[in-house]
Formats: structure tokens, C-alpha cells, sequence
């Protein structure tokens, strides 16, 4: 139940989306983030999550010709990420990112999980060891690779990858992890470990996940939001979402009646 | 939760600042690089503009009607051109018909025909390497199988029989590429009606593919007008003062061969041949020629290329 | 439906229908069609054969007089004099030493064009430039050896006072600038093969454009980048025009690149644009240098091409 003592991480304030084509794919998206749980978005294909989930890290702006209105404010800062003179590479260091497909780098299982660090110039070779370690104990990886953290990355399994993935996004910090379907690509056991550690790390920082399987919502986020052509049709407790949802079409979706 | 181990949190808020001043100083790498990588790319283009410029500067002399309509001569100032590009004419045509025919029909058998297997694999594999091979092997293979060995001599027939082989390869590539872009629901609505294998071809796969071939060709070509290794170690001779006979005659069949077994010089070796004496007089031809040479295969480039972007526009399968 | 149609079509055993006629020559044609395109298609395999064979032939009667230890060990190249050597070092000498000064230029500018064809130049311009690029490799070679010989070495002249006229310097530089594009071009495919997820992970983490490009595309992209420069090697040292106008003609066994000398093509075109008597030992001396340079340039094709491939199968 949201209460006075949840507070606020983020939050998307009347946030539009287009596409370089003109399509508009967000209309008048507000939902809010709350600060160490985890938010899931579900809704069916084509419904936006994923490019709303995508306009918290700027990813869009890769792509010339995209354009976003409205705002999404980061507390305590107050600040809109979305404003044209924010910078995406500094919103990127605060918000970081898993993606659907494992995407490791063609580097050492260790060089994968510093690369955040390294890039932020990070010269100290002892706190660069230390930040490894520490991200990939949190990504429950550690005592699997802590002998070979020279191998490539490419030799790990799937589900292994995707957890390097994770300690990657882990070792900078982040305020907010977003994960873009993160388990879509694994077998279920793989599944298991990792909505495991998303129970795990949403106590140090704060999960926004989208989600194809209603049932993974169900099991492992606070608040869930149901989406659809682009708008946000309900957000609220996940209890609440899937056991009493206002909206019958929210309920449609539930009950595998539409979608 | 798990207590932190390390004092120092890589965290953005807190070092706000510094962050910002490092964020600053990694994307003015991005702005360096771009300038640098530009520059790079635009050597070529200046080497190519300043090689051109000089070659009209030190050649401008020599840009008139005499000049492509005088034999070489000992003296600089009265040597022309006219036994090279009449050369080069008669030996691009017999490259051409030697390649376009021979790299079309290899083309459309390894696509339309060849089964995947270990044969068709040796063909793609011995093209591909003949792409590679540096010219002047051309060159010698036509020595010894073409000048002596078949007794072709030192004449145009050798000359075009080995530019043909040489531009053989993209030829073979450049109809291979125009083919696979053609949609398979063309081919397979043409089947339906009935017909037969080479009709097929015949009337819709060479028809459709027409214009990339002919990019291929052009490109092809134009690389062959400027090819000297070969043509020197054929035996090019390099004073010519006189012209092949006449392809064409007045008294019946009208059309004769013995031009083909002609002695002959062409553009780049005339230019090579000035350029190799020491009299800087010769030198001005050189350029002249060189100027001229650029052109022309500059010319058959953008057309090419022209051609080719052409293509892809207004392709609506 | 009336199955009768059948009954009446199929032929008796002593005639055959005017239709089942047509489909034999019309197979018989279709067949010979296959064959013609077939033979077309083994000219390729055909020229292969005959260069391997001529060089071979060729270099046969040359191997008879000379000793393959002189061949390898001499240092002297002098076929047409009284006292002749045959040691074919200072010619690889001369193709090494230019095909280095060559490749040092277009490796760097080769490689930093492509990343930034890759990864930063907007659409817009990468459809001008590569067109550009493409304009330039069909410059014929003649044209950059009058520009080595007539332009450049003057112009290093002023920077090195005592180069000489001939020297692989200018002809190694020249022939750099030709080779560019060749790199440049195999390089950014390799690069544009990186899917855009890596690239999304890296810039998710907050790196700029140039961090990608170097810490995780050009990483992703090295085999490929790797087979551009041997190909662009095996493409050096098959280069006659620009080394035989500029570099010189005198074989000497030097690595020094300002110093003139010949290189094995710059050597072949010499001896034939003189008068050898068919069969003698400075004719088949040619066959015996193109075989080496074949020799090289095959090994280095066939290397480029086994690791292109294997960069084509890593995504």
C-alpha cells in the first residue's frame, strides 16, 4: 500500500512520445516511481511499455528524429531528464539499463562489469577490483566466474550473461535499474535466478521492469501498470491491479480474455 | 540489505560537479575525432584533386584537335595521341566482348542454376581469388598463353583476350549481386504460367537485372582503360605511328579482322612510355594524358555510380 | 470430373504425342543452355588453372639453371648481366619496403575513416563520401605514379635534402593513399555488422560516441578490420604502376625507404618492355618473380578471406 513513508524516485508527468515517423507511440503517459520497489509494466505487444521504459534513459535520443513532450522528473533533484539541456550521458550515470537479449561486450567477464567505471574515468585499479566484486556478489554471479573473471564474457551461459549484464548496470551506483523484458530470452530456471535478484537489489536502489509474463509481475513487483496503445490505462499496487482492477479492460487483459 | 562495503558511492548527485566537468571533457573527444576521422576520409579527395590539378597544369599545353589526331613523334611538341585512343577503343571492345558475355552467362548459371555444392563452390572460390590477383599476373599468364603459346602475338586480340579475363571477375560479381535483388515471387510467377527454365531468365531475371550488370560492366570497364601492367608485359609496343587496319571495309564482307592481330598502343601506355623519358618536354604529354585518362574514368565512375543509385531509387517490386 | 481426358492423352507404345515431342527438344535445349552458361562459368576456374599453370611451366625452365638456394639466398638480382645472380631478396626487399611505407599510411587513415563512417558521420554523409571513395579506387595507377614521381618526391625533396629522384618513399606514400579506400571500406562493413544492441549497452552505461566506437565496436569489428588489412597487404604488393615509375628499376637489397629500388612487379614490367628472346633465362625469370608474387598474394588473400569469414559468423 502506498503510504506516507514511500517516497518518491521518479515520476512521468503528461509524457508524450514520437517516433521519427510522426507515429505517436506515448499519449499523456503519468505514472509515478517509487523509491526502492519495483514497478512493472505490463500490457500487450505494441502497447508502449518498452518505449516508455526506454524515455527514462534516453535511449531514444540514439535515433535521430525522435521526440519526446512532457516531463520525467527525478526526485530528490527535481530535475526533468527530459529537458533539452539535460545531458542523456549524465542521465544514463544516474539510470542504468538491462536489455531483453544478454548484450556483453566482446571483453573479460571482468572488463564487462568495469566498463561503467572505466568510462567514467575511473583510474584506481583497487576501487575498480573492489566494484567488480561488490556487483557481481549483487548480481549472484560472484562464486561462478570469481576464478575466471579473465575468461570472455561470450563463453557464460544465457541466463549468466544476462546476470553479467546485471552486475554491469550494478557497479556504477545506479539510482534506477531499468529492465527491458530481461528474461524474455531464458529458460526458466535462469528466470527464477534473476526475478530472485530483483527482490534482492530493489533495497539498494529502485526497479522499473517491463514485462511480457503477467505471471513475473505478479510475482515479483510492488506496483504494477497496465498499458495499452500507448496509454496508461491503470497503475496501482500489484495486489490491487490483479486481484481488484478498476478498469474492465485492465481486467480483460488480466484474465487473458484480450491480449 | 546489504551493508556497503566501500565509503565512496559513485554517485552522480554527489559529485554533481565533477561529474559534469569529466562528462564536458569526454564529449569534446567525440567533437576531436570527428574532425580527425573527416580529414581522413578527405585525403583521398585532396590527393585525388591535387593529383588531377597538376596533371592539367603541367599538361594544359597540350589540350587540342592535334594532339588527338598526331601520331608520337621525337619531338614532343608534335606528338600526339591517335594510335592510343584508337587503340584503346579497338582493345575495349574486345574486352568487352569477351567479358560481358562470358561474366553474364557465368553469373546467371552460378545463381539460377549451380546446385550448392562442393563444384559451384570451386567456381565461387576461384573468382573471388581472381579478384585478388594483382594485374600485372594477368599480364604474364597472356604472355605465355596468349602471345606464344597460342600464337596471338602481340596484337589487340591478346590484349583484349587479357583485360576481358581481368575484368571477368566483376562482371561475374556485379550480375551475381543484380540477380539476388530480385524478388523470388517475380521468378516464381513466371514458372506458373509455364514457362521453362531459360525463359525464365531469358525474359525476367536478365531483364530486371539489366542495370545492375551494366553498373558492373561500366565500373569493370573503366578500371580495364586504365590498366598498363598487363598490357606492357603483352609487349605493348610503345611507338606506334601508325593505325590498325579498318574494322570496316568498302568491298563485301564489310567487316574485317585483321586489326585484331595489329600492333597497338594504348592511352596508359603512351603515358607511361612519355613519362620514362628523361626529356621533361615528353613530360607535359604525360600529364596531358593523364588528365584525360582521369576524365574518361571518372566519367564511366559516376555514371556507374549514378546509374546504380538510379537503381535502388526507383525499384518498386 | 471427367477422368476420360487422362485415358486419352497418355501415348501408345509406337507414337508419341506431338506435346511430349516439344518437351524433349524443349528439355534437350534447356540442357545445352545449362551447359554453355556452365562452361562460361568454369572460365573462372579455367584462368586460375592457366596462370598457375604458365607461372609454374615457365618457372620449371627457369629452375633448371638457377638453384632454388641462389634463388633465396643470393642478394644480388642481375639476370641480363654477363655475370648473372639471381637471388630474388633485394626485389622482395623492395616489395616489402614499399608495401610498409604504404601500409603505414593507410592503416591509420584507413581504420580512423571508417570509425567515423561508421559511427559518427550522419547519413547524409556517409552517402557522399562513399560514393567518393569509390570514385577514387577507379583512378588508374598510371596517373598516381606521375603524381608520385613528378609531384611528391620534388616536394620531399624540400623536407629530405638528399632524396633521391627514384625513392620508395614517395611511391610507398602514394600508394598508401590508393589503398585508403579499400580498408576504409572493408573496415566500416565489419563495423556496421556490430549489432545495435552492443552498441545500446554501452551507451545505456553513459559512455559518449567515441567510447563506443573504440572500447566496444571497433573490439567487436577486429577480425574484420584485421581481414581488410591483409587484403589491403595482399593489394600492396601486387601494385606495378606507382613503384615501377617512381620507386625505381635498380634491384637493390635495401629497407631503407629512401633509398630507390625495384620491386618484383617493378622488375617484371622492366625486362618486358625489353627484348628477350622467348625462352631464355631472363624471359623465364619473370615467371619465376611472378610466381613468388602470386605465391604472396594468394597466401594473403586466402588468410583474409578465412578471417572474414570468420568474423561473418561471430553474429
Amino acid at each position: 500500500m502506498i503510504n506516507a513513508t514511500t517516497a518518491l524516485k521518479a515520476e512521468s508527468r503528461d509524457l508524450n512520445f514520437f517516433y521519427s515517423n510522426g507515429n505517436q507511440a506515448l499519449k499523456s503517459v503519468s505514472m509515478p516511481l517509487y523509491e526502492n520497489k519495483i514497478t512493472a509494466l505490463i500490457g500487450p505487444s505494441g502497447c508502449g511499455k518498452s518505449t516508455f521504459l526506454r524515455c527514462f534513459n534516453r535511449m531514444h535520443d540514439l535515433y535521430p528524429g525522435n521526440k519526446y513532450e512532457g516531463q520525467i522528473v527525478m526526485h530528490p533533484d527535481n530535475t526533468n531528464i527530459l529537458e533539452a539541456g539535460v545531458d542523456p550521458i549524465e542521465v544514463r550515470m544516474r539510470i542504468s539499463m538491462v536489455f531483453q537479449k544478454p548484450n556483453p561486450f566482446p571483453k573479460s567477464i571482468f572488463e564487462n562489469v568495469a566498463y561503467g567505471l572505466r568510462v567514467r574515468g575511473e583510474k584506481n585499479n583497487r576501487t575498480v577490483a573492489d566494484k567488480v566484486e561488490e556487483a557481481l556478489k549483487g548480481a549472484a554471479l560472484w562464486n561462478e566466474v570469481k576464478d575466471r573473471q579473465q575468461d570472455l564474457a561470450f563463453n557464460l551461459s544465457g541466463g549468466q550473461q544476462q546476470r553479467l549484464c546485471i552486475a554491469r548496470a550494478l557497479a556504477t551506483d545506479p539510482e534506477i535499474m531499468l529492465f527491458d523484458e530481461p528474461t524474455s530470452a531464458l529458460d526458466p530456471i535462469a528466470t527464477a535466478n534473476i526475478e530472485e535478484l530483483m527482490s534482492e537489489l530493489k533495497s539498494k536502489l529502485t526497479i522499473l521492469v517491463v514485462t511480457h509474463n503477467m505471471q513475473q509481475a505478479a510475482r515479483v513487483s510492488d506496483y504494477t501498470a497496465y498499458m495499452y496503445l500507448g496509454e496508461m490505462m491503470e497503475y496501482g499496487d500489484t495486489d490491487t491491479i490483479f486481484t481488484r482492477p478498476t478498469r474492465k479492460e485492465t481486467e480483460d487483459y488480466i484474465t487473458g480474455k484480450f491480449g | 540489505m546489504t551493508t556497503e562495503t566501500l565509503k565512496t558511492k559513485a554517485s552522480v548527485l554527489e559529485n554533481l560537479v565533477a561529474v559534469r566537468a569529466m562528462i564536458r571533457r569526454h564529449k569534446r573527444n567525440d567533437v576531436i575525432f570527428a574532425a580527425i576521422g573527416l580529414i581522413a576520409l578527405m585525403l583521398g579527395l585532396l590527393t585525388l584533386l591535387t593529383l588531377f590539378i597538376d596533371l592539367v597544369m603541367d599538361g594544359y599545353s597540350r589540350f587540342n584537335l592535334e594532339f588527338f589526331s598526331n601520331f608520337p613523334s621525337r619531338r614532343a611538341a608534335n606528338a600526339g595521341l591517335l594510335s592510343a585512343w584508337v587503340g584503346s577503343v579497338l582493345v575495349m571492345t574486345v574486352t568487352f566482348l569477351t567479358a560481358v558475355p562470358m561474366g553474364v552467362a557465368a553469373g546467371l548459371y552460378l545463381e539460377e542454376y549451380a546446385p550448392k555444392n562442393w563444384f559451384s563452390d570451386l567456381i565461387e572460390i576461384n573468382v573471388s581469388n581472381l579478384a585478388g590477383v594483382p594485374s600485372i599476373i594477368y599480364g604474364l599468364l597472356a604472355l605465355g598463353l596468349f602471345v606464344y603459346g597460342l600464337g596471338l602475338g602481340e596484337s589487340i586480340l591478346t590484349a583484349g583476350l587479357t583485360l576481358g579475363l581481368l575484368t571477368l571477375p566483376v562482371v561475374i560479381v556485379s550480375t551475381r549481386e543484380a540477380i539476388r535483388g530480385i524478388p523470388v515471387a517475380i521468378r516464381e510467377a513466371a514458372y506458373a504460367v509455364g514457362a521453362t527454365k531459360w525463359q525464365v531468365v531469358k525474359d525476367h531475371v536478365v531483364k530486371y537485372s539489366q542495370g545492375g550488370i551494366l553498373t558492373g560492366v561500366i565500373i569493370g570497364m573503366s578500371r580495364a582503360i586504365g590498366e598498363t601492367a598487363p598490357i606492357i608485359t603483352i609487349g605493348a609496343l610503345t611507338f606506334i605511328a601508325f593505325l590498325p587496319p579498318t574494322p570496316v571495309t568498302e568491298v563485301a564482307p564489310f567487316i574485317n579482322f585483321e586489326w585484331l592481330s595489329s600492333g597497338f598502343t594504348v592511352l596508359p601506355i603512351q603515358m607511361f612510355n612519355w613519362l620514362s623519358r628523361p626529356d621533361h618536354a615528353f613530360h607535359t604529354n604525360a600529364a596531358a594524358t593523364g588528365a584525360i585518362i582521369i576524365v574518361v574514368t571518372l566519367l564511366m565512375n559516376g555514371t556507374a555510380i549514378y546509374l546504380r543509385y538510379q537503381i535502388r531509387k526507383n525499384i518498386k517490386w | 470430373m471427367n477422368t476420360a481426358t487422362n485415358m486419352q492423352t497418355q501415348p501408345t507404345a509406337l507414337s508419341i504425342s506431338p506435346r511430349l515431342a516439344k518437351n524433349v527438344s524443349r528439355n534437350i535445349k534447356e540442357r545445352i543452355i545449362e551447359l554453355i552458361l556452365m562452361l562460361a562459368a568454369l572460365s573462372a576456374v579455367f584462368t586460375t588453372f592457366a596462370i598457375v599453370a604458365i607461372l609454374l611451366y615457365e618457372s620449371l625452365g627457369f629452375f633448371k639453371v638457377v638453384s632454388l638456394v641462389e634463388f633465396f639466398t643470393s642478394t644480388q638480382w642481375t639476370p641480363l648481366f654477363e655475370d648473372a645472380h639471381y637471388g630474388i631478396m633485394p626485389l622482395v626487399s623492395g616489395t616489402l619496403t614499399t608495401s610498409a611505407v604504404a601500409l603505414a599510411v593507410a592503416i591509420p587513415v584507413g581504420t580512423i575513416g571508417a570509425i567515423y563512417l561508421s559511427e559518427f558521420a550522419s547519413h547524409k554523409a556517409r552517402e557522399i563520401v562513399k560514393p567518393m571513395l569509390e570514385l577514387l579506387v577507379g583512378v588508374p595507377t598510371i596517373a598516381f605514379g606521375y603524381f608520385a614521381l613528378l609531384f611528391v618526391t620534388p616536394l620531399l625533396q624540400k623536407v629530405f635534402p638528399g632524396l633521391p629522384g627514384f625513392n620508395m618513399l614517395s611511391a610507398g606514400i602514394v600508394m598508401g593513399v590508393m589503398i585508403v579506400p579499400y580498408i576504409a571500406s572493408v573496415a566500416e562493413d565489419a563495423m556496421r555488422a556490430v549489432p545495435m544492441s552492443m552498441r545500446e549497452g554501452s551507451y545505456a552505461m553513459g559512455a559518449t560516441r567515441f567510447q563506443t566506437a573504440i572500447r566496444v565496436v571497433t573490439p567487436a569489428a577486429v577480425s574484420g578490420i584485421v581481414a581488410a588489412y591483409i587484403l589491403a597487404i595482399s593489394r600492396a604488393v601486387g601494385e606495378t604502376m606507382v613503384v615501377a615509375v617512381a620507386a625505381g628499376q635498380q634491384p637493390t637489397l635495401t629497407f631503407n625507404p629512401m633509398d630507390g629500388a625495384a620491386t618484383i612487379t617493378a622488375y617484371i614490367v622492366q625486362v618486358a618492355m625489353g627484348d628477350l628472346p622467348h625462352g631464355s633465362i631472363g624471359y623465364q625469370s619473370i615467371f619465376a618473380a611472378g610466381l613468388v608474387l602470386f605465391a604472396l598474394t594468394l597466401g594473403f588473400n586466402v588468410i583474409g578471406h578465412i578471417v572474414r569469414k570468420k568474423f561473418r559468423e561471430q553474429y
